[in-house]
């Protein structure tokens, strides 16, 4: 193992800082001006989007199921297993399905990302990409990005669906609620506030996805096994950032609609 | 292929009897260890400059350098009269629509198609799709793989792989073409296909090109053949001719140990280069 001097690593670090803000920088700005890859936006938000339909799906309505069961024990204690509904859709639309799709997608696309444009890097198609007068930025980051973005914001309200689903289901088959009490206590739960806080969320979560994927794939070095160090690094460090920037925007959100 | 269109502004340019690629005092390094050092040299226009020297000398570095993939620590690059350090990415994009490169592994976009790969700069640049599949059946002709159109890099043998990368390279009929060891790691009969292109490209079309190899027996095929466009093949220059426009340049741990014509190279009392030819 190589050491290497406090000097040199804060240097290193703050330059993998600066070269993360200027691809996201290159990747927003691209947005504004020609050309435009409009073809890959669409097969991005396919891949991305309609690929990760199922395990969102899935997730979200298994963690509804969970959530439920979890609520009752504790609700009946107090005699309120009226209120699994509210509690269910409450966790499910201002925090569960924002974290919970975000880091699904991450585990799913940051790796893809990563993986993908590393490949491209070590055997010099970014190279030959740059030579054939396309910057890279355009054509992969800018893409993916958008495409994350966009689809994740869609993604995430299906999974807030289904986990309410999943709740109502157990509350009816196994809790023996009815299913009017169980939609109607969440229903009226619901403030502006909360959805506004859940759905501005996978916003952060689809930036930080896209930009953390292509820029660990972009930097990868040293052939297949950098491949893998990439994509390694990219879930990790996307997954860990979803989870800080949600602590942040649920501060600030609380900051602004005092809940 | 057809004859190399040249826009005015590069018509001017090259009446101007400018180089078409200028290092000047060139050094780069990386992680403290130094790749090239202060190195200086033209490639004229319709030359062929030949690279040659151990591995590790610095020579792919050189040709990246040439493309504006990566920047000097020090010194000047000036390509088509102009310097790289004073193009914004923008210009050295459009600088590079007039380059066509062949890298070491071919670089094929494997997720595309041949007919892709080599339709690549068409598409970019909008051209209307039924010029885009004429010119990719010309350029695939000129390298001989018309029948490979359909497939993927990875059903392809790495002479064709590398044959593919050259079609991708000419399509756009580049004022300057860079050969990043275009033999590497095939076999001696492919190296001389791949080599037969080249010459075939050069006697056609008289672009400026820059050509890295580890073979010395390839570097002296470019300069004593020719393609005969009668018969359609590459022949000896009559008399032990030499081609005029092929010169040398020789790398060593980063610093050039020789630069001129066939004859210099092959007259040279250099120890160090005399062991290596020999």
């Amino acid at each position: 193992m190589r050491f290497v001097s406090p000097e040199a690593y804060a240097k290193t670090i703050v330059a993998s800082v600066q070269e993360y803000s200027l691809l996201c920088g290159r990747a927003v700005a691209n947005i504004f001006s020609r050309p435009r890859y409009t073809a890959d936006i669409f097969t991005q938000m396919d891949s991305i989007g309609v690929g990760s339909l199922p395990i969102v799906v899935l997730t979200g309505f298994f963690t509804g199921c969970v959530l439920a069961l979890q609520a009752a024990v504790s609700l009946k204690e107090f005699g309120a297993v009226n209120m699994t509904g509210e509690l269910v859709t409450l966790s499910m639309v201002k925090e569960l399905g924002p974290v919970l799709t975000g880091l699904m997608v991450s585990g799913r696309n940051a790796s893809g990302m990563a993986s993908e444009l590393g490949s491209m890097k070590v055997s010099e198609q970014i190279d030959a990409m740059r030579a054939l007068g396309t910057d890279p930025y355009r054509k992969l980051v800018t893409p993916r990005l958008v495409a994350t973005v966009f689809m994740l914001f869609f993604l995430t309200i299906i999974s807030d669906a289904c986990g309410i689903a999943g709740g109502a289901f157990v509350s009816v088959t196994l809790l023996k609620l009815k299913a009017a009490t169980f939609f109607h206590t969440g229903y009226m739960s619901l403030e502006h506030g909360d959805v506004v806080e859940g759905l501005v969320k996978p916003i952060f979560s689809g930036f930080i996805i896209a930009t953390i994927g292509c820029y660990y794939g972009l930097r990868t070095t040293g052939g297949t096994r950098g491949v893998g160090r990439s994509t390694t690094q990219a879930v990790v460090a996307s997954s860990v950032i979803i989870i800080l920037v949600d602590f942040l925007v649920t501060q600030l959100m609380i900051g602004i609609f005092g809940r | 292929m057809a004859e190399t269109v040249e826009s005015p502004t590069m018509k001017e340019f090259v009446a101007s009897g400018q180089p078409m690629v200028e290092f000047d005092d060139v050094s780069i390094g990386f992680e403290g260890h130094e790749v090239l050092s202060n190195v200086s040299f033209t490639v004229a226009h319709g030359e062929t400059r030949i690279l040659l020297g151990p591995a590790g000398g610095g020579k792919s570095v050189l040709m990246k350098l040439a493309n504006g993939l990566i920047e000097p620590d020090s010194g000047d690059i000036r390509v088509f009269g102009r310097s790289l350090r004073e193009m914004t990415e923008n210009e050295l994009f459009e600088m590079r629509a007039h380059v066509g490169m062949v890298f070491q592994e071919s670089a094929l976009f494997d997720s595309l198609d041949v007919e892709d790969n080599v339709a690549y700069r068409l598409e970019e640049e909008h051209v209307d799709p039924k010029e885009i599949r004429e010119r990719v059946l010309e350029a695939l002709r000129f390298v001989e793989l018309e029948q490979v159109i359909d497939k993927f890099p990875s059903e392809l043998s790495g002479g064709m792989r590398r044959r593919v990368s050259i079609a991708r390279a000419i399509i756009s009929k580049p004022d300057l073409i860079l050969y990043d060891s275009p033999t590497g790691g095939l076999d001696p009969i492919t190296s001389t296909t791949i080599i037969e292109l080249v010459v075939k490209q050069r006697d056609v079309s008289h672009t400026t090109c820059l050509l890295i190899t580890h073979r010395l027996q390839d570097a002296f095929m470019l300069a004593t053949h020719r393609f005969d466009p009668q018969d359609k093949k590459v022949e000896r220059i009559p008399d032990n001719g030499i081609d005029a426009s092929t010169k040398f340049l020789v790398l060593n741990e980063g610093h050039i140990v020789f630069d001129g014509t066939t004859l210099e190279l092959t007259h040279t009392k250099d120890p160090w280069l005399r062991e290596y030819l020999e």
